[in-house]
């Protein structure tokens, strides 16, 4: 077949044959992407807007210690006069969402004072001067700190 | 996520919570949008209506370490010693060289602080609680290529961790050293400001725990928050203020050497 | 694990640095896009500048742009914790992320200006081949002409106009899929060793020399192995460029390197060490030393001497292989490099490569590779060669 003598159309029949190639692809592009892109998204601004929600539902470990009020009044009232009255009851006796959430089923644990109390009051130099702190094996020689101070209100 | 799982969970949570929820009103009402089921429209917990921060008080921070084990149990991190969300560093400065303090944080501070140095040594420690400072420019939300990394309405920087892609380039942008890799989930990992209890009107798992009050959690967007009070009456700092990322983390107390 | 992980650390360091992020595939990935990059802007030194004594190497250079940046994904693809959702890149970009317009710097560079540029230039040869085989071997050609057998001298013509056109958009597609690889980098405030306005620039003139030293050899080896004779006048061009390229890109560095010493930022003392120490190696002996002084010299020979052909072939043979290693030291001391520092500047990590692993040395072996086996093919499928007999 002859190459010759053939007009503008034919000879960029192949160019329009491509360029229609692209245009498939750039409407399969916009028409993936309506598919696609994750309901929500965009709504507050560039991410999922579920992804707020998401990161609100993982469960609570800590109650907090309003919860642990509502059944140990003695304890708030023991503690209300002693410098521990600021510390959360989960700082010394773990989480316990799952005991407030079903106090039968879980039951909170009394921590060993021995291992607890020197956490804070060990001495080491690095702690701020004006917090009270001990050289354990010279202050107690070695008997637990709950056989002097009552960890709830520690004052002598 | 799907219906019937939603269901599920609502059906666990209402067994389990029942008696918890009724304890604090903000948390009861924030279960009402949990039971919406589109959490993040629930009319309770409005969003616009807080701008969280932290505030953190070298001066009362005794490196007991109670920040880092509520943490990682209550968000479930991973316990190797290189995944936080929070860590504690002492610092050790010797004289007036601010430039080359001595720096460690053993397991990230999990395990409390064994004593190291002299008393009498000339030098001055203290403990520093780092954590991600929700920063209001964040690097890492920047560069987040399918924003999978956010700020939220409330000014908490949040991870999409079903949206990541693992790319690791939020890692690279944090100049606090912040984000991890999850191992579990190949997904990047840091602070939420446990957005799943602030949002329950609880504060989060670190000030919980913190026997000396040395974390407080506070909305710059309440007028009666004690942080307004705080940042008034103390000499507050951010940390690398000359990275200008808006950092929310205010520190009473901090010494020209931390970094 | 994690004794190990711990014991690689000297001074103090952010807990959660003491993982590295980014592995060695991450430091193929600017190597490639930067061979990529370089090659294309060598061909188009023939078609816009008209530098015709590098005709010979216009469409080997344009085959091995192709077979490298088909690969250039795929580090990353690798690298990434979860690959199957890399199509979130497309579905919703984040336009303040450099590395979102990867995707469409990419498929921009590679279908509108690659894969068009590659078609048009060789559309008659397609279409002759497609005349002249048979089998299945006529389907592929028939495909590749989009089923229109029309090579009139008008429509060539043509071609060639679209073909020029392409071109000279090329060339700044190609500085701007080099120049962003470097922003990615440059663009991070949070680490010294990266963040600097130079980045983009450095980058692309290291991939503008790694791209001519890689074409320079590629047309040497692949004439000696099909017995081609090889143009002395093509080939010390290419020398010439090679080196004028490498000053400027030498100087930048350079430049980069006075300006961080002059200044001494808070971060200079830590990264000073780092270079004296844990990257003197790869940065000062590989990277300046072997891979960019020893090069430079080597290439200013043939301009200063009167050497003789296999003189010079030895010269450009060696000069660009150095060339080739001293800018893979240059990606691997920028990537590895900048996460060895604690952004504290108080202490270091080590970078311990695997080998069979995910991300370790095979793999990376296997990406190096695999360029060359793509190109294989292509050369195959289409010669770069205008006529089969040896080019006197």
């Amino acid at each position: 077949m002859s190459d010759d003598d053939k007009g503008l159309f034919q000879n960029t029949r192949h160019l329009v044959r491509m360029a229609g190639i692209f245009a498939a692809g750039i409407v399969a592009f916009v028409g993936m992407r309506m598919l696609l892109v994750p309901e929500g998204f965009g709504r507050y601004g560039h991410y999922r807007a579920p992804a707020i929600g998401d990161n609100m539902k993982k469960p609570i470990s800590y109650a907090g210690r309003d919860a642990c009020a509502e059944c140990h009044a003695d304890v708030v009232e023991a503690r209300k006069a002693s410098k521990h009255v600021g510390i959360g009851c989960e700082a010394c006796h773990g989480a316990l969402a799952l005991h407030t959430s079903d106090p039968a089923k879980s039951k909170a644990v009394k921590p060993k004072a021995a291992q607890l109390c020197p956490a804070c009051h060990e001495q080491n130099v690095a702690r701020p001067k004006w917090f009270k702190q001990v050289n354990g094996a010279e202050h107690s020689g070695g008997e637990a700190c709950d056989s002097c101070h009552a960890p709830h209100a520690p004052e002598l | 996520m799907s219906d019937s799982r939603t269901d599920k969970n609502r059906r666990e949570f209402l067994l389990q919570g029942t008696k918890f929820i009724v304890l604090t009103g903000v948390a009861a009402s924030a279960w009402d949008y949990v039971l919406a089921g589109t959490p993040e429209a629930a009319p309770s917990y409005k969003a616009s209506q807080h701008w969280w921060a932290m505030m953190i008080d070298i001066e009362k921070c005794i490196g007991c370490g109670g920040c880092v084990r509520a943490c990682k149990a209550e968000n479930n991190v991973p316990l190797e010693p290189y995944y936080f969300r929070t860590w504690v560093e002492r610092y050790h400065v010797r004289g007036e060289d601010l430039a080359h303090p001595d720096v460690d944080t053993p397991n990230g501070g999990y395990d409390g602080f064994p004593e190291i140095y002299h008393a009498d040594d000339g030098a001055k420690s203290f403990f520093v609680p780092k954590m991600c400072n929700h920063c209001e420019h964040s690097p890492c939300v920047q560069v987040c290529p399918v924003g999978a990394t956010f700020e939220a309405p409330d000014g908490v920087v949040l991870v999409d961790s079903a949206y990541c892609l693992g790319c690791r380039y939020c890692v690279q942008a944090c100049p606090y050293g912040c984000r991890y890799i999850d191992p579990r989930t190949n997904t990047v990992d840091k602070c939420s400001l446990c957005y799943h209890r602030i949002t329950k009107g609880l504060t989060t798992a670190c000030c919980e725990t913190c026997p000396t009050g040395a974390r407080q959690l506070g909305d710059l967007r309440n007028p009666k928050d004690p942080i307004h009070a705080f940042i008034r009456e103390h000499k507050v700092q951010v940390l690398k203020p000359q990275m200008a990322t808006g950092s929310k983390a205010y520190y009473n107390g901090l010494d020209g050497s931390v970094r | 694990m994690e004794e190990t992980l711990l014991a690689h650390v000297q001074g103090f360091m952010y807990p959660n640095e003491m993982e590295l992020q980014w592995s060695v595939l991450i430091v193929l990935y600017p190597f490639i896009t930067g061979l990529v990059a370089g090659a294309f802007i060598l061909a188009s030194l023939e078609r816009v500048f008209k530098v015709e004594a590098v005709t010979p190497t216009y469409r080997l250079a344009l085959l091995t742009a192709l077979a490298f940046l088909l690969v250039a994904p795929l580090p990353l693809q690798l690298h990434l914790g979860h690959p199957e959702r890399s199509i979130q890149m497309y579905l919703t970009p984040h336009t303040q992320s450099a590395m979102a317009m990867f995707g469409f710097v990419y498929l921009w560079y590679l279908m509108a200006v690659l894969v068009l540029e590659i078609w048009l230039d060789y559309r008659k040869d397609i279409v002759l081949a497609a005349r002249s085989s048979t089998g299945l071997k006529q389907k592929l050609y028939k495909a590749m002409s989009l089923g229109i057998d029309n090579i009139s001298p008008e429509s060539l013509r043509i071609d060639d106009k679209v073909g020029r056109f392409l071109t000279i958009i090329g060339i700044p597609s190609a500085f701007l899929l080099h120049g962003y690889v470097g922003f990615i980098f440059g663009s991070i405030k949070a680490n010294p060793w990266w963040s600097t306005p130079l980045m983009p620039i450095v980058f692309l003139f290291s991939a503008i020399v790694s791209g001519i030293a890689l074409v320079m050899l590629m047309y040497m080896v692949v004439s000696w192995f099909t017995r081609r004779e090889i143009s002395m006048e093509c080939v010390d061009t290419i020398g010439r460029y090679l080196m004028y390229a490498f000053i400027i890109d030498f100087t930048l560095e350079m430049l980069d390197l006075i300006h961080r010493m002059y200044e001494a930022d808070e971060s200079f003392k830590s990264l000073d060490f780092m270079v004296q120490t844990k990257l003197f190696t790869s940065q000062i002996l590989v990277q300046i030393i072997f891979g960019t002084l020893v090069p430079i010299g080597l290439l200013a020979l043939p301009q200063l001497l009167k050497l003789s052909e296999q003189a010079r072939k030895g010269i450009y043979l060696l000069a660009g292989s150095l060339t080739l290693i001293g800018i893979f030291a240059m990606r691997w001391n920028v990537v590895i490099g900048g996460q060895l520092f604690s952004k504290s500047f108080l202490g270091y990590t080590t970078y311990k490569m695997g080998f069979a692993t995910r991300e370790g040395l095979l793999p990376a072996i296997i990406l190096l590779v695999l360029p060359f086996a793509i190109l294989w093919v292509l050369v195959k499928l289409l010669p770069p060669w205008q006529d089969d007999t040896a080019k006197a």
